[in-house]
């Protein structure tokens, strides 16, 4: 057991570690960073999964759900601690598996595509590990900047006008969003004088009533930060282009970014405006709840209107983001559980989805193929973006547009939330919990503003199902030139094997309900994340 | 000094804010530095203000904590001065790279009509 705490730091330091290595190696050696970055990611998905084990085997499920590690042995509230539960380990593990997709997704070409990119994204592998494992506040900042830095760098990569326009608001835009992090960070310090969230928690009981206002104002600036990244409307205009103009494995894991910016809202939320909060209980869940309803509403209109499916899979991404802020904004158990549950499947689907868009485009534009053929006729070193040595990297497979057809399919379902797929089990539970929050039989009855967020989640369903359908069409069954597209299987591979474990999601769909009700239940009973961070006496403080 | 130190913060956020709705890239990135200072000070400020007090208990660890100033903000400034740093060249990179490409110093890239 003694050996297996050290764990928690592996997902940090590993990342950190192979990207300073990497940057060591000569550009020209693709192959060997190639693995020497596959073979780290591995180990990250490795090491994720056995931390999963570890906070889902915790003894005494009910009593303490979390694990903390004291950095340097440093007692908890004075040093950075970092915590495992089940809500960590879930989103590392997520992270993992989308970063290790997309790794090999990208070792067709995009890797070549321009420096550094390996380093740059073991860099932004660190940084998600780090913002879903630490406990401090400040500490979130850092690695939420770490994570940002590479996300710029990865952005860009490859190049191009449009993706430096893009760039550009996409930097300026989180570079603002920053520095309210940091203002909300500092207003929270100057009123609570810590920033252990843990500790935080516990002396939230302890502000005066004169100072509340400062410490509610903090919470909502650090809030905006975070609903910046997490795309609620109207901070969310700036990401289905730059997420549209980010290379196929880029987009793929940016995915998960904005899922950092869910993730601290829930954890934050319910850890300091919990039932125990008293006076501050339910703050800002009403924003979420409405914010969430409007980013549904705004990007189910931009899925219908979208022409690029590059553009369809951004606005996916906000359909995603707003149901689960509205989710988190309920504030309830069942509603929460659900809500990992959609986090995951849709997380998945929305990676796979970004990367099928790539290969299926190529199947759109004959132009494109064209252009490689002629340059490889007048032997010229193709451009950054062509496939140079593909024979060495893997053969072309035949029939390859029946497969992008049916992986479409899936991701059609699968973002509509049709059965048979996981997307129907994620919304149905999130519907479940939604209805039942009051007990369906009770006389006050379903709040219209329940149904309304059950009508627009089931709507967004349709919008994306129309969509998909028109663009499928368009596509697969009435091309305007029949074009086979080239593809390989390291490119194939990762999407059906993201949508295969969405399948997976769904066959073992008990277990992963009740993980996901297990972390639920800890989310809405902070004494147990302060327990396993401060030790049992700071823990009763609270309950009292 | 709490007045001065509220007016440069405030003459600083309102620059920077009203610079970064600016079009051009070299006052977008003007204004963001602007604002990254405000931001800077107002951390140091949430230390409370004090005057001639060190951050630094003596080697014996003796002394009363309340005759000195808090460490803990000085510290995040420091960290957010090496970020914003950082993050403010790299945008600079950026700002020239889309010069380049675009031929123009606009943030969308073209001039509006």
């Amino acid at each position: 057991m003694e050996w297996t705490r050290h764990l928690l730091v592996v997902p940090i330091l590993l990342p950190l570690v192979t990207g300073a290595l990497l940057l060591l190696i000569d550009e020209s050696r693709h192959t060997l960073k190639a693995l020497v970055s596959l073979a780290s990611t591995a180990l990250l998905l490795v090491a994720s999964v056995m931390l999963m084990c570890m906070a889902n085997s915790v003894p005494g499920a009910s009593d303490i759900v979390s694990l903390s590690y004291a950095v340097a042995s440093w007692p908890a509230p004075f040093a950075i601690v970092l915590v495992l539960d089940r809500l960590a380990a879930l989103m590392l593990v997520l992270a993992a598996v989308i970063g290790f997709a997309s790794l090999v997704y990208s070792l067709a070409r995009w890797h070549r595509a321009g420096p550094h990119f390996h380093s740059l994204f073991q860099f932004l592998l660190m940084g998600l590990a780090g913002a879903f494992l630490t406990g401090d506040l400040f500490n979130l900042f850092v690695f939420f900047e770490v994570t940002l830095a590479a996300s710029y760098g990865l952005l860009l990569h490859g190049s191009g006008a449009f993706r430096v326009r893009s760039g550009l608001h996409y930097i300026a835009i989180n570079l603002a969003a920053s520095l309210l992090f940091l203002i909300g960070v500092s207003l929270i310090y100057g009123v609570a004088g810590t920033l252990n969230m843990a500790d935080l928690a516990v002396r939230l009981h302890a502000v005066p009533a004169e100072d509340r206002m400062l410490l509610q104002a903090g919470a909502a600036i650090l809030g905006i930060a975070f609903l910046v990244k997490a795309g609620m409307w109207p901070l969310c205009f700036w990401l289905p282009s730059a997420y549209m103009a980010a290379a196929a494995p880029v987009s793929a894991i940016f995915v998960v970014l904005t899922k950092v910016g869910v993730y601290v809202l829930l954890r934050l939320s319910l850890l300091l405006f919990g039932s125990e909060a008293g006076e501050l209980t339910g703050f800002g869940g009403t924003v979420m709840l409405w914010g969430g309803m409007a980013t549904v509403a705004f990007a189910t209109s931009g899925v219908l209107a979208s022409q690029a499916m590059g553009r369809l899979a951004g606005y996916s991404v906000l359909v995603s983001s707003g149901t689960l802020l509205a989710a988190v904004g309920m504030g309830d158990a069942a509603v929460v559980s659900g809500g990992l549950f959609y986090l995951v499947s849709s997380t998945l689907t929305t990676a796979a989805f970004f990367m099928l868009v790539e290969l299926v485009e190529r199947a759109r534009e004959p132009g494109a193929d064209l252009l490689a053929v002629t340059r490889e006729a007048y032997g010229e070193d193709g451009g950054e973006d062509e496939e140079r040595d593909d024979e060495e990297v893997g053969v072309v497979m035949p029939g390859a547009l029946a497969i992008l057809g049916v992986c479409f399919g899936c991701v059609a379902l699968l973002l509509a939330g049709l059965p048979p797929l996981s997307g129907f089990v994620a919304k149905f539970a999130m519907l479940t919990g939604m209805l039942n929050l009051d007990g369906l039989g009770t006389p006050a009855g379903i709040p219209p503003r329940t149904w309304l967020l059950v009508a627009l989640v089931i709507l967004s369903g349709l919008a994306a199902l129309l969509a998909m359908m028109r663009s499928g069409i368009g596509t697969f069954w009435a091309p305007l030139e029949a074009v086979v597209p080239r593809v390989l299987v390291v490119e194939i591979a990762p999407v059906v094997g993201l949508l295969a474990l969405c399948l997976f999601l769904t066959v073992k769909g008990g277990a992963m309900i009740e993980y996901t009700e297990a972390a639920a239940l800890s989310l809405h009973d902070p004494s147990s994340y302060i327990q396993g961070v401060l030790g049992p006496e700071q823990a009763k403080a609270v309950a009292r | 000094m709490e007045l001065t130190l509220a007016v440069a913060i405030g003459v600083l956020t309102g620059s920077g804010v009203w610079l970064i709705l600016r079009p051009r890239t070299y006052q977008l990135v003007i204004g963001l530095s602007l604002l990254s200072y405000a931001v800077n000070l107002f951390i140091f400020s949430m230390g409370r203000l004090r005057v001639g007090a060190a951050p630094v208990l003596g080697a014996d660890g003796s002394g009363n904590p309340a005759d000195f100033a808090d460490p803990v903000p000085q510290a995040l400034v420091l960290t957010a001065i090496v970020i914003g740093f950082a993050t403010t060249a790299l945008l600079l990179v950026v700002l020239i790279a889309a010069r380049g490409l675009t031929g123009s110093d606009h943030v969308d890239g073209r001039e509006s009509r």
